[in-house]
């Protein structure tokens, strides 16, 4: 398993745009080896260019590639020694189970014994081992899916795994297990894996990190936590987590933060100069309290959605709306009239949409 | 007018596909069928739509045969979960071929396609073809068809389930102001998501093989689950369902040292129960029983933890995103006065205290 690192890395599919039209903005990441790595935004936010430009299906218009410090740049996808495994299974319909994982290692010439005891415990992993003398075109979309995963882990000298959209055609009762079959192996196997989805949330179970992308930027990289905890920008806020984080905006009048007048104490100090400061609070950690206090606001009801072991209720607070996650025990407030208590250390600062750091 | 649907029965190669399906269709309400793939939603919708033959059964609708009235003449509207529209018309053609076809004025239809539009938010979509639309945006153009046309019944057959999760959050919340806007018509929703039918229904009917198993409110449904299977289907994740023994107010369950006791099972006669906990009632803990991690998947701003106690699998649900690593020896904490009690044939006999009252007469 190889280190893959993107030095300087941009490209346009239109010659000669300027570069706020390119796909992928001029970038540098490492992905280390044997760790997991979710690319996920919205359609049209490079993660597909990024990984064709590591598989070698696209060349990039600048900067170079790097396997284990070696440049890969120029090399076509054959000689990059990778894995792939895309929406589609690919499988060969004539072999048979066994052949089908075989065949790469045949093709590498390794000696009977030695692919012998590498398909088995790679179909033991995958579950496949009983159906090893069958047919593969007989088998269902996610076993076949299975297949396309285990061509790629016999190989141990593979560089990386790289999977796009795995899941697409897979039935929604058979994702969850192999989404499960497909962490228990990386988890094995610890390969280097680079896996693209348009679901944070499929994104955020598999991998280790996230690399969360958008205009052909890459916006914020981090563990799932990280990323939840401490969004780097509003739009992370919004794109991890259900509901979205809350930002609201406070006045600051040459003394300390306010909403609605009241003052809000925060963990974090900004120069006085940073012009419009929104608040992120998640919906996780907005509370409904009876009793006033600090950072207990005022706000008004206007709408309770019930999601079954929680409700959501969506709150008005000095103008702005507000989502608070409550557990359905708590019940649903009697008045319209309620106090919303906003925690000191989880109100993060927000300026033009990106999150400053705290001191 | 409702819709009555009454012992409506399709087999197909012997296998049902609806069962005994009895119901009934208000106008002005939202009615969601909730059930995994396979359970016969479509099946109902198609059947309901006159797209479908049942073998036995009827179908009234304000005391008329609604079986012998041909498909035409359904006054019913359906919304496919794979988005359909027509490539070669822009939106605008979209929304109004429908309104064509049944010879309404030039003004007319101009007048009920932009107010559909308006509705579902693509007023300045007009002129734009499908393919220049996001996924999302031609879900919404599928919808403002079949708003347009204002028919008395309106079928929504898992219009969010190929979209991602952001735009299936916002969608959720444009249809609920959506619906609650629709006069009398009656709309049927199925999905696959509790919090997609707890959240948008009126009326929430829980199908599985065929069957409906049980028809209310929401908060009757998720609080007083008839049976374990319920239980499963309307929570996500399913509850927790296990085998174990009440004796005295204890509870005793297979392969815990632990006994637990649970006041409000206090009179309940002593005997081999099932049941049930939902992950949100069940914690890690310091002290506790002790399993091993096999899973960890995150869905929104939770994370759910699979745990194994012995044999019996256990779904732990904590709020936020949290880091668990697959193989980890973890202790639970059960909440004992949140347990639900089944009797061995999964029919439910006790819900907890902050539920809805008690079962009546069982």
């Amino acid at each position: 398993m190889a280190q893959l690192d993107i030095v300087d890395v941009g490209h346009a599919y239109a010659p000669g745009a300027e570069e706020e039209r390119w796909a992928l903005k001029p970038l540098n990441l490492t992905f280390e080896s044997g760790k997991t790595y979710a690319l996920v935004g919205p359609s049209g936010c490079g993660k597909t260019t990024l990984l064709n430009i590591l598989s070698g299906l696209v060349r990039p218009s600048q900067g170079r590639v790097l396997f284990d410090g070696v440049d890969v740049t120029a090399l076509p996808t054959k000689a990059r020694n990778i894995a792939q495994v895309f929406q589609f299974p690919v499988i060969y319909k004539s072999m048979t189970v066994y052949e089908n994982l075989a065949f790469p290692l045949q093709c590498r010439r390794w000696d009977k014994a030695r692919i012998d005891a590498k398909v088995r415990q790679v179909a033991e992993a995958l579950d496949l081992h009983d159906r090893l003398r069958q047919p593969a075109r007989g088998l269902t979309a996610d076993d076949k899916q299975l297949i396309s995963l285990g061509r790629g882990l016999v190989r141990d000298d593979v560089a990386a795994v790289l999977m796009d959209e795995p899941l697409t055609v897979i039935d929604p009762q058979l994702k969850h297990s192999l989404r499960r079959k497909i962490r228990e192996i990386t988890e094995q196997f610890r390969p280097t894996v680079i896996y693209v989805t348009h679901d944070q949330y499929e994104a955020m179970s598999f991998a280790q990190e996230l690399l969360v992308m958008k205009d052909g930027r890459a916006v914020q990289q981090g563990t799932p936590e990280q990323l939840f905890e401490a969004p780097s920008s509003t739009y992370v806020g919004y794109f991890i987590g259900s509901p979205a984080m809350n930002f609201l905006t406070v006045d600051r009048n040459d003394g300390p933060f306010a909403l609605g007048g009241q003052p809000l104490s925060v963990a974090w100090d900004i120069p006085q100069s940073t012009t419009e400061v929104q608040v992120g609070v998640r919906p996780e950690y907005v509370k409904i309290v009876t009793d006033p206090g600090p950072n207990t606001f005022p706000g008004r009801l206007r709408g309770v959605s019930d999601h079954g072991a929680q409700r959501v209720l969506e709150v008005e607070v000095a103008g702005q709306p507000v989502r608070a996650k409550t557990p359905r025990e708590e019940g649903v407030p009697v008045s319209e009239e309620v106090l919303v208590h906003l925690p000191r250390a989880r109100a993060l600062p927000y300026a033009d949409g990106k999150l400053i750091l705290r001191s | 007018m409702n819709l009555s649907v009454t012992d409506l029965c399709l087999t197909v190669d012997g296998v049902d596909h609806l069962k005994n399906v009895t119901a009934t269709f208000r106008p002005g309400r939202l009615h969601t069928v909730i059930g995994r793939t396979m359970a016969g939603k479509t099946t109902l919708l198609r059947a309901l739509a006159g797209l479908q033959k049942v073998d036995s059964g009827s179908l009234t609708r304000a005391g008329a045969d609604f079986l012998k009235t041909p498909v035409w003449r359904r006054d019913t509207a359906m919304v496919y979960q794979q988005f359909i529209n027509y490539p070669h018309l822009n939106v605008f053609g979209n929304v109004a071929f429908p309104l064509k076809r049944a010879g309404l004025s030039r003004d007319e239809i101009q007048r009920r396609v932009r107010q559909s539009l308006a509705s579902v938010g693509l007023a300045d979509f007009e002129k734009r073809k499908p393919s220049q639309l996001s996924g999302g945006q031609q879900q919404r153009v599928a919808m403002a068809r079949a708003l347009a046309r204002g028919t008395g019944i309106l079928l929504l057959d898992e219009p969010l389930a190929n979209l991602d999760y952001k735009l299936r959050e916002q969608l959720r919340d444009e249809f609920k102001a959506l619906f609650s806007d629709q006069g009398d018509t009656i709309v049927i929703y199925t999905t696959t998501e509790p919090a997609e039918a707890m959240m948008l229904g009126d009326v929430v009917l829980v199908m599985h093989e065929g069957r409906i198993l049980q028809t209310g409110t929401p908060q009757e449904v998720f609080e007083r689950p008839a049976t374990t299977t319920v239980a499963s289907i309307i929570n996500d994740p399913p509850m927790n369902i296990f085998a174990g023994r009440l004796e005295g107010g204890q509870v005793t369950v297979a392969g815990f040292q632990a006994t637990h006791v649970s006041a409000h099972l206090a009179d309940q006669p002593d005997g081999a129960y099932q049941f049930g906990l939902r992950a949100t009632d069940v914690s890690l803990a310091s002290s506790g029983v002790e399993g091993e991690v096999t899973f960890v998947e995150i869905s929104g701003s939770e994370t759910f933890v699979h745990v194994v106690v012995g044999e019996t699998p256990f779904v732990v649900q904590i709020e936020g995103i949290h880091d668990v690593a697959l193989g980890d020896l973890v202790k639970l904490r059960l909440r004992p006065d949140r347990l639900f009690a089944f009797d061995e044939q999964g029919t439910l006999v006790r819900t907890p205290s902050y539920a809805l009252a008690s079962v009546e007469g069982c």
